[in-house]
């Protein structure tokens, strides 16, 4: 188990001071001007050795991502933009983040904005996420006013502003672009991409989009270095994660913990297993209602990073882990996830707002068993349909749990349809 | 989306921001470069319906509209677009309740059906006192503290159907409850107690 001197978010549960007095007793905004006067290849550099992975779903590698963002913009303006539109069934990570560790954030903020050549960021914080907000303020309002960012942040010279927007209520404001589109005062639809964000982003200007969590570990990173981070969890899966532990487990929680963890030693150290036992198992969402469901057989063994969760046909995505027994009727909560997706397609492809539509209403027959077996295999192939042919990626998303209730369950939809038939034959 | 356009809605004649929140307003559009003053758009509205008793009347979007310089229909589409707007009459209490699925495998079945017979009222509704709005919202993100309800600004947590009851029944006698957790925790730590952080923290709150 990670060792607590390794964990970065020491006060995620918010039972210490999470604004600056405390913040620095837990070592934020130590000597950052040092960090700052690394400067943007060393900073860059660092995190790429870290082998930091966004933390938004994605997994994309942030210090590639960083070094995306061009080093001559004949004067436009770089921004962070910063996505705390945390809206995916099961996740809650970035929340704790907000109100809890604001100063990472903001610390995380200024050194990645070092690394990127901006000096604003925008922090998207989800609507919803009133409170969390205002705790994000808060902390801003103390930086200002202890000169850690503005005109001259920590002594630097480098200038550092630090903005938080707050959505209104939209799934899709998560997708990078639609973000973008939100923050531009529009509705949050997904631009065509390329160009891409770190060419044109936000107000036609380079513009690097990063998950609360990628940001706030960044501090930790350059402190302790890039080898460090690099040297907990497997290659090409380092550091720690926040995982989020929903469903019937005996202890729902959020906790910080190694990547590569086993799913089942994660679960039964935190979260205090599964109610009823192991055994009692059904299947997991490992990453967030996007990624497909996986059966017991595969939780036994399964690791929580990256790659392992792809060779198995799932994804890590935001590390929302959503735990079901056997009591579950998994064709009902996939149908909730599809009902989910309906509401939240921005209907701009047609694929994605008719095909959520259709895999939806198709989801609550089946779920009463009102379908014939045929009908399975052609929902199938309407999700391969829907899913790659959209401009971002809600489509995949509305696709990818329906086809692993396939994979693994496809006897679960079986049964509701041949019980049904059987009540109907009796009936008549 | 608030866009039960089925019903008229009886709509007030004017808005205007009050001087405090047309200065807010400054502010908030002042974090924004010259001439990008559109994307105060959503922060604006939001304190509009806050102004107006938590909907958005038609004139409260041209009234925005005209503070940011932008043509009424493009705050229109945002208005309409965003699950956060309400355009028409709220309650007093908008009550929130998360359906999606960690919500549901831990109880929101029961706690959608204490909303219903604490308020008397159906998803889509409001009290007859206008005290109450109930609505069925997708996940707000408080998965490990589920089920839960969102009213207005405020999170209630680890909620059950008498929890839940007892919440609701607090607002309508004008007491406050206590927001989070309805079952003792402090945030997301697991209920069984700390299994991490048990030897670092720094200094307590």
């Amino acid at each position: 188990m990670l060792k607590d001197q390794d964990r970065i978010f020491t006060n995620i549960y918010g039972l210490h001071d999470a604004f600056l007095e405390g913040a620095r007793a837990r070592g934020d905004w130590d000597n950052t001007k040092d960090l700052v006067a690394k400067g943007r290849e060393t900073i860059i550099d660092q995190v790429k050795a870290s082998g930091l992975r966004g933390r938004g779903g994605a997994g994309f590698g942030t210090g590639m991502k960083w070094s995306f963002m061009p080093k001559d913009s004949s004067g436009r303006p770089h921004y962070l933009v910063i996505n705390a539109d945390e809206g995916e069934p099961g996740t809650c990570k970035d929340r704790e983040i907000l109100r809890h560790e604001p100063h990472k954030l903001i610390e995380g903020a200024l050194l990645a904005s070092v690394g990127i050549g901006a000096h604003a960021a925008y922090c998207y914080v989800r609507g919803e996420f009133y409170h969390e907000a205002m705790a994000l303020q808060r902390a801003v309002d103390e930086c200002y006013a202890a000169g850690l960012i503005g005109p001259d942040a920590c002594g630097t010279g480098y200038a550092f502003d630090f903005y938080v927007h707050r959505g209104a209520g939209a799934y899709i404001c998560g997708e990078e672009s639609a973000l973008i589109e939100s923050l531009e005062g529009r509705k949050g639809q997904p631009r065509l991409k390329p160009p891409f964000p770190a060419n044109v982003g936000l107000y036609g200007c380079p513009t690097t989009v990063n998950n609360v969590e990628s940001i706030a570990v960044v501090p930790a990173i350059l402190r302790r270095g890039g080898a460090w981070f690099a040297g907990l969890g497997r290659p090409n899966n380092t550091g720690v994660k926040l995982f989020n532990i929903s469903g019937h487990v005996n202890n729902p929680c959020t906790v910080e913990e190694e990547m590569s963890i086993p799913l089942k030693e994660l679960i039964e150290k935190h979260a205090g297993g599964v109610t009823g036992g192991w055994d009692n198992l059904l299947a997991i969402i490992p990453g967030g209602s996007s990624v497909p469901a996986l059966p017991k057989s595969i939780c036994d063994t399964v690791l929580m990073d990256f790659d392992s969760l792809k060779d198995v046909r799932s994804g890590l995505g935001t590390a929302a882990i959503i735990v079901m027994d056997k009591s579950t009727d998994i064709v009902r909560a996939i149908t909730r996830l599809s009902a989910f997706y309906k509401h939240e397609s921005c209907g701009q492809c047609t694929p994605c707002r008719e095909g959520t539509g259709w895999l939806y209403r198709v989801m609550e027959r089946m779920s009463e068993g009102r379908a014939t077996i045929e009908e399975i295999d052609l929902l199938e192939e309407v999700t391969r349909q829907i899913e790659g042919h959209t401009i971002c990626a809600l489509g995949d998303a509305a696709a990818w749990p329906i086809q692993g209730l396939i994979r693994h369950f496809r006897p679960a939809i079986e049964e509701k349809i041949a019980a049904r038939q059987k009540s109907a034959e009796r009936a008549a | 989306m608030s866009t039960d356009t089925d019903t008229p809605v009886a709509q007030p004649d004017s808005f205007v921001f009050t001087d405090e929140n047309r200065q807010l307003a400054d502010t908030i559009i002042a974090r924004y470069p010259e001439g990008r003053q559109a994307s105060a758009v959503l922060p604006l509205l939001d304190l509009a319906q806050r102004q107006h008793d938590g909907w958005l009347p038609r004139v409260a979007m041209d009234h925005v509209a005209d503070v940011l310089g932008m043509a009424p229909i493009r705050v229109y589409e945002v208005a309409t677009f965003y699950t956060m707007f309400n355009l028409r009459p709220v309650g007093k209490h908008h009550v929130q309740v998360c359906t999606n699925l960690p919500c549901w495998l831990r109880g929101s079945d029961k706690v959608m059906h204490a909303c219903k017979k604490t308020l008397g009222i159906e998803v889509g509704e409001t009290t007859a006192d206008g005290q109450f709005t109930l609505s069925e919202v997708e996940c707000l993100g408080a998965c490990v503290n589920a089920p839960m309800i969102q009213v207005n600004d405020d999170y209630y947590e680890d909620l059950d159907a008498d929890s839940t009851a007892k919440v609701l029944t607090d607002l309508r006698e004008g007491r406050q409850p206590k927001k989070g957790s309805q079952t003792g925790r402090t945030s997301s730590e697991p209920a069984g107690g700390l299994t991490s952080l048990m030897t670092v923290g720094g200094e307590d709150a």
